[in-house]
């Protein structure tokens, strides 16, 4: 565990129970409602903490993705589209409650095989996935209401989704609450290293009779991936996850009748002003790069700080993160997990390697990192230059690069300076300041003196090449239709 | 006694057609031209044929215009767009006879055409202040927050207009910059002439200098600088025929992830809807804590 000695905050373990999930050795795909065979490559998911094997999956093939877009297609044809907006609504609801019911097993569930902090998964993934369902559920019978001057709007038809592991269940809820609310019906496939809650998601939609073939879910790594977004009887691609996967789907669908949307990378701004409440900036920093171990494309990587305050808010930041606490997911008391796979741990250490080597200065909380698994020490990096790659690439891990400003306009142009435009952080007690900043900031979603909260009614989504489309909202569900006159 | 020879008929002072960027009326830095055929095929004039470094010097102007036309407000980027259709209006009897020397049509579907392409930037004018409020607004979110999402104009904002003298291009034009994007326009390549005169139109009507570009010059040359440019945000492809060619631009937009209109069969006489304008706006949602 990470306390330091110094610390006086002594907890006891208390973990988590995991006997609430029950794992199967292995699992196949889900199509047309039932659970099948794939035909690719067999592979193994491993909890991240322990290195573990949890289970064995399967890599979806051509045939397979085929067969469950088959069984999309004819889902939407024959039953979902058909079936009016009221009854499918209706659907919706009953999965938003059962996932509630069974909200404790989706958490050990989803912590077991991400290796997330089990606070997050039961505080944060879970129920807002259950909100995303409840939410889009009263949007099913209210579409004519949902695309200004279209009219009465149309589903698209099939939708296939790729989501990205380091949300696995709230993002498969982001992508298919709105989807199946429009009248569309889906194949997702869920990340490589986090398959394990999309099936039990399956498991859900048998349990409220959802009509089979209206979700379909498809395991395997980029080869099933790319079948999927290019299926030609695909018509809507919704994909989260990185930048260059983004590019290579925005030119596998170029010429087609596809729609897309794109939720990408992100190297947000976190800027805190000389007038800002110090204390409440700090958790905001914190939580902003270490909440789910900075696997947030939207994380608050680069913390921009007015240099009359940077002394100060760089020793309460240290001071802070000194007293996190890593280890055991499972732990209740956990605040910073593992790092999802080895490869991202490479990444990270790679990345944070040349933040060395290009000049930063790098300080890490003092804490014991567990022997077996895979883990990275929350890190700070100041003396920080724009050109620096830790300033412009982006990190996926918990690594914080501090740069620092003199005044509004500097903030706004380093703050801007990235090819990225997902998120950004004002902290500022002057409102006039936090808006104008916030005005200015070219990305999707912006925080002020608050950081990373997420709200079904709350479209996100990114500027530049943090993608394009939002998910969540009325403009979440936009994306999955089409004008009377389309 | 011989009569006295007739007096030569006046000539006429011609007009030189340049391309339209950053306010300015500039040749092409190519020094190439091409000619332009009136609807019975004979030379009407000599139209810019613009090179890559137009495109490129139109794109920095583009961008550097952009900050300054995003930023005014809304109401009053709605009075200059409406300025445009008032200068056109007044200036209708030009583009008359520019239709009709370009289409051969008769007077009367001259006319209508002016007043087609007038009527739709009236339309857009009064867009630019109502937009964010259709399109956005508060987000009751489960929690102490204000929280509201709004629109926010892409950027720079490349655009193949297609043919169809005028209004087909002030269909194209007039939404991407009412939002507050500026833009960089390949005119109709068969009919370059009305878009420079527009031009005259827009450097007269208060348009800041840079927030409409408009090159004249082969499509299949020109777009595909604008798909590739990596300061431009947007790619309209409504005026590319070819679907391989719109393929190949929207790919190399996919570099940076540019939001590309596809082009598709549609009837730019028919009221538009909101969606030329939605394709090239962002979403920007603001979350702050409400608390004593």
């Amino acid at each position: 565990m990470s306390t330091p000695d110094a610390s006086p905050f002594e907890y006891a373990p208390a973990p988590e129970s995991r006997a609430v999930v029950s794992l199967r050795p292995s699992y196949g795909l889900f199509v047309g409602g039932e659970f099948v065979e794939g035909r690719g490559e067999p592979f193994k998911t491993v909890s991240p903490a322990t290195e573990e094997v949890l289970a064995e999956l399967v890599e979806a093939n051509g045939a397979d993705v085929d067969d469950a877009v088959a069984a999309a297609r004819k889902a939407h044809t024959r039953t979902w589209s058909r079936m009016s907006g009221a009854e499918r609504g209706k659907y919706l609801f009953r999965i938003a409650r059962i996932i509630q019911e069974r909200s404790r097993e989706i958490a050990v569930l989803e912590t077991l095989d991400n290796g997330k902090p089990i606070k997050e998964s039961r505080d944060v993934d879970v129920p807002t996935a259950a909100a995303h369902f409840f939410y889009y559920a009263g949007w099913a019978d209210k579409l004519e209401y949902a695309v200004p001057g279209a009219g009465t709007p149309r589903s698209l038809g099939v939708a296939g989704q790729v989501i990205p592991w380091n949300f696995p269940f709230l993002m498969l809820a982001w992508k298919i609450a709105p989807a199946l609310a429009a009248g569309n019906t889906v194949v997702l496939k869920p990340a490589e290293t986090t398959p394990l809650s999309a099936l039990l998601f399956a498991e859900i939609c048998q349990q409220a009779d959802l009509p089979p073939g209206v979700v379909n879910i498809v395991t395997g790594a980029g080869a099933t991936g790319r079948a999927l977004v290019s299926h030609d009887d695909v018509d809507k691609v919704a994909f989260t996850g990185s930048t260059d996967v983004g590019r290579a789907i925005a030119r596998a669908v170029a010429g087609t009748d596809k729609r897309l949307t794109l939720e990408l990378g992100g190297k947000a701004a976190n800027i805190v002003y000389d007038d800002a409440p110090l204390d409440q900036a700090v958790e905001g920093v914190v939580n902003g790069i270490f909440f789910n171990q900075g696997h947030v494309c939207c994380a608050g990587s680069r913390l921009l700080v007015q240099e009359s305050v940077a002394e100060e808010v760089l020793d309460r930041l240290k001071r802070r993160m000194t007293t996190l606490r890593l280890g055991d997911p499972l732990d209740k008391n956990t605040d910073v997990g593992a790092i999802n796979s080895s490869a991202q741990l490479a990444r990270i250490r790679e990345l944070a390697d040349a933040g060395e080597a290009e000049g930063a200065e790098r300080w890490s909380a003092p804490c014991e990192l567990p022997e077996k698994g895979f883990w990275f020490a929350p890190t700070v990096f100041t003396g920080v230059s724009q050109a620096h790659r830790i300033a412009r690439e982006e990190i996926f891990g918990p690594v914080l690069s501090v740069l620092t400003f003199r005044t509004p306009a500097e903030a706004v142009e380093k703050a801007n300076n990235t090819p990225y435009g997902l998120s950004a952080g004002v902290w500022s007690d002057k409102g006039s300041r936090a808006l104008w900043t916030a005005q200015r900031l070219r990305a999707g979603v912006v925080w002020t003196n608050t950081f990373n909260k997420f709200d079904p009614a709350s479209p996100f989504g990114g500027y530049k090449e943090s993608g394009y489309g939002r998910e969540g909202g009325r403009h979440g569900l936009e994306a999955y239709l089409k004008g009377a006159d389309q | 006694m011989t009569p006295p020879p007739a007096v030569p008929p006046r000539a006429e002072v011609r007009k030189t057609y340049k391309l339209y960027v950053g306010g300015a009326f500039p040749r092409s830095e190519s020094g190439r031209s091409y000619e332009v055929l009136d609807h019975r095929g004979r030379f009407w004039a000599n139209a810019s044929h613009a090179s890559r470094k137009d495109v490129r010097d139109a794109v920095v102007a583009a961008r550097k215009a952009f900050p300054g036309w995003s930023d005014r407000t809304a109401y009053n980027r709605g009075q200059v767009v409406y300025r445009i259709a008032e200068v056109l209006e007044g200036r209708r009897e030009q583009f008359e006879a520019e239709i009709r020397t370009a289409e051969g049509v008769s007077a009367t579907r001259a006319r209508a055409a002016v007043d087609a392409a007038v009527d739709r930037l009236v339309w857009y004018a009064g867009w630019a202040d109502k937009l964010a409020q259709v399109v956005g607004g508060a987000n009751p979110v489960a929690g102490p927050y204000l929280n509201h999402s709004a629109p926010d104009p892409s950027g720079v904002v490349g655009v193949v207009a297609p043919d169809g003298p005028l209004l087909g291009l002030v269909s194209v034009v007039a939404p991407v910059i009412t939002t507050g994007n500026t833009c960089v326009v390949v005119a109709s390549e068969p009919h370059p002439l009305t878009a420079v005169t527009l031009g005259e139109v827009m450097a007269t009507a208060d348009v800041p200098g840079g927030v409409v570009n408009l090159l004249t010059g082969p499509r299949a040359e020109l777009a595909p600088w604008l798909a590739s440019h990596l300061d431009v945000d947007g790619l309209d492809l409504t005026g590319v025929a070819d679907a391989d060619l719109a393929r190949e631009l929207e790919a190399a937009a996919a570099q940076d992830l540019k939001r590309v209109r596809r082009p598709r069969p549609e009837d730019l006489g028919a009221t538009p809807g909101l969606e030329r304008m939605t394709t090239f706006l962002e979403t920007r949602t603001v979350w702050h804590p409400v608390g004593t």
